[in-house]
């Protein structure tokens, strides 16, 4: 056997097998895909609801009467416009390290932990993504909805939504990739993520180059296999466009 | 005739932010069975007075009753009014992710609580009567302008409107495709629909028109029957506007 060739074979023995560091790795790995889906979650959820505010809130600006609703309507609205300036104006590693290490320092569930922070900032950014869908309907929709005789949410249930998903779909999907390597940095709060794990090995065996790599293959592997579910869904979307 | 009234408008205005006023105190009847047509150079309020009337635009001031009841009033759950006022668009704003059958139906089972079965047998009649019918499955996207706008016609008599509002219904179509949506507004017309229409077809209006209005800079300037009006025009500027068009 070359020299090359038993170096890597004693490299990967060393970074994998010995003692079984490949479990770094796997358990790595899982709370990545959680922190992930969580995170995914909880972001479409807070998206949808602060989308719905300032569309409802902007939409309804020149028709509405300044009721006591409108008055509350307004005051979320601003809420919803402070929480996307701050969650998207600063780092998302700062957001992690406030959430994990100063509002919940005396809980060690790092994958709650780093789910919620991960979910609190892709929330402002899905909200933008599904209110420029709602926004990119064509106001002629909205109008011919309320003529008959739809109120404003039924409206938005039977005839908007319907278009916004299937325009939105691409970006939101694509917000998942972006959303699945941003968790790399779950690290930063000692959250034993996918890249954690490499970085864990690594530092038991002094060898960088193994589990890094295998790290990364690991991402592109993923980002990968999502894109090309997102390339079938774009199809699949675009060909029964009416 | 005050009875026969379905429509009272008394004093209306709008105002768009502090400069623009595009209607500067409008009053006007609408009678039931009555075809009126609305004229008047572009930005002379004739389609803001229109999509006032199912409050589409929010009015700034004055009032306007609708069988019976005051519809600016904020109490009035005005949803339940624009059930009974169908409204065509010059863009037709078919809703493209549904057939022209679910087009059709999507209010009349959601808002009037009917079956399917009934909604559809009600859309295919109409359909039948403009032609269409064997379109019910297709999507906007594969109709044309004239069908598209036939379909947004009967898709508002779906909801069996008291009344039906034209925000001119044919500026958007070719040519060739005027006349189709112009037979399905007259036949309408001749079966005793109260009709509002705000259009650039002066043939239509002589023909099919009761009463023609003539709007300019916000205001009604003068109003009569076909013949009155273009025949025997009073005003200053309806004299001027006939004299460009015609």
């Amino acid at each position: 056997m070359p020299a090359w060739l038993e170096d890597i074979r004693y490299q990967f023995n060393l970074n994998f097998v010995e003692r079984n560091r490949w479990r770094f790795i796997t358990t790595g790995l899982g709370n990545t895909l959680l922190i992930t889906l969580f995170s995914l979650m909880l972001g479409v959820l807070i998206g949808v609801v602060i989308a719905g505010v300032r569309s409802t809130y902007d939409k309804t600006a020149d028709t509405a009467r300044p009721t006591f609703g409108r008055k509350v309507l307004g005051f979320f609205n601003g809420f919803c416009k402070v929480y996307i300036t701050v969650l998207r104006g600063t780092p998302v590693v700062v957001q992690l390290m406030i959430i994990c290490l100063v509002i919940f320092a005396w809980s060690d569930n790092g994958v709650a932990l780093a789910s919620l922070a991960f979910g609190l900032n892709s929330g402002a950014y899905v909200a933008e993504i599904i209110r420029g869908g709602i926004m990119s309907i064509d106001n002629g929709q909205f109008e011919a909805g309320r003529s008959l005789g739809f109120n404003y949410l039924q409206t938005m249930w039977h005839v908007v939504l319907p278009q916004v998903i299937k325009n939105v779909l691409p970006s939101l999907m694509n917000e998942f990739i972006a959303l699945l390597k941003e968790t790399s940095v779950a690290g930063y709060a000692a959250v034993r993520d996918l890249t954690y794990g490499g970085n864990t090995i690594a530092g038991q065996t002094y060898s960088y180059f193994m589990p890094l790599i295998a790290v990364a293959l690991i991402y592109l592997a993923l980002v990968m296999s999502l894109t090309w579910v997102v390339g079938r869904v774009e199809r699949r979307l675009r060909s029964n466009d009416h | 005739m005050t009875t026969d009234v379905l429509i009272r408008v008394k004093d209306l205005e709008k105002h768009f932010g502090k400069e623009i006023h595009a209607l500067n105190g409008v009053s006007a009847e609408i009678r039931k069975g009555e075809v009126v047509v609305i004229i008047g150079p572009s930005g002379s309020g004739k389609s803001t007075f229109l999509r006032c009337l199912n409050l589409l635009e929010m009015p700034s001031a004055g009032t306007i009753t609708f069988e019976g009841v005051d519809i600016t009033d904020p109490k009035v759950n005005i949803n339940q009014h624009r059930q009974k006022m169908g409204m065509v668009f010059q863009h037709f704003n078919l809703f493209p992710n549904m057939t022209v059958l679910k087009n059709m139906t999507c209010a009349p089972v959601t808002l009037r609580k009917k079956t399917k079965e009934a909604a559809e047998a009600t859309a295919k009649q109409l359909l039948e009567r403009v032609g269409l019918l064997d379109r019910a499955g297709a999507y906007p996207n594969q109709l044309s302008g004239g069908q598209k706008q036939r379909i947004a016609i009967v898709r508002a008599l779906c909801m069996e409107p008291d009344v039906m509002l034209f925000d001119e219904p044919t500026s958007a179509l070719d040519p060739e495709m005027v006349g189709e949506v112009l037979d399905v507004m007259k036949q309408l017309a001749r079966e005793g629909m109260t009709m509002v229409v705000v259009t650039h077809e002066m043939g239509f209006a002589r023909e099919v028109g009761d009463r023609v209005i003539f709007m300019d800079g916000g205001r009604i300037i003068e109003q009569g029957t076909p013949e009155q009006v273009f025949e025997h025009p009073q005003n200053a500027r309806l004299k001027e506007f006939l004299g460009k068009i015609l």
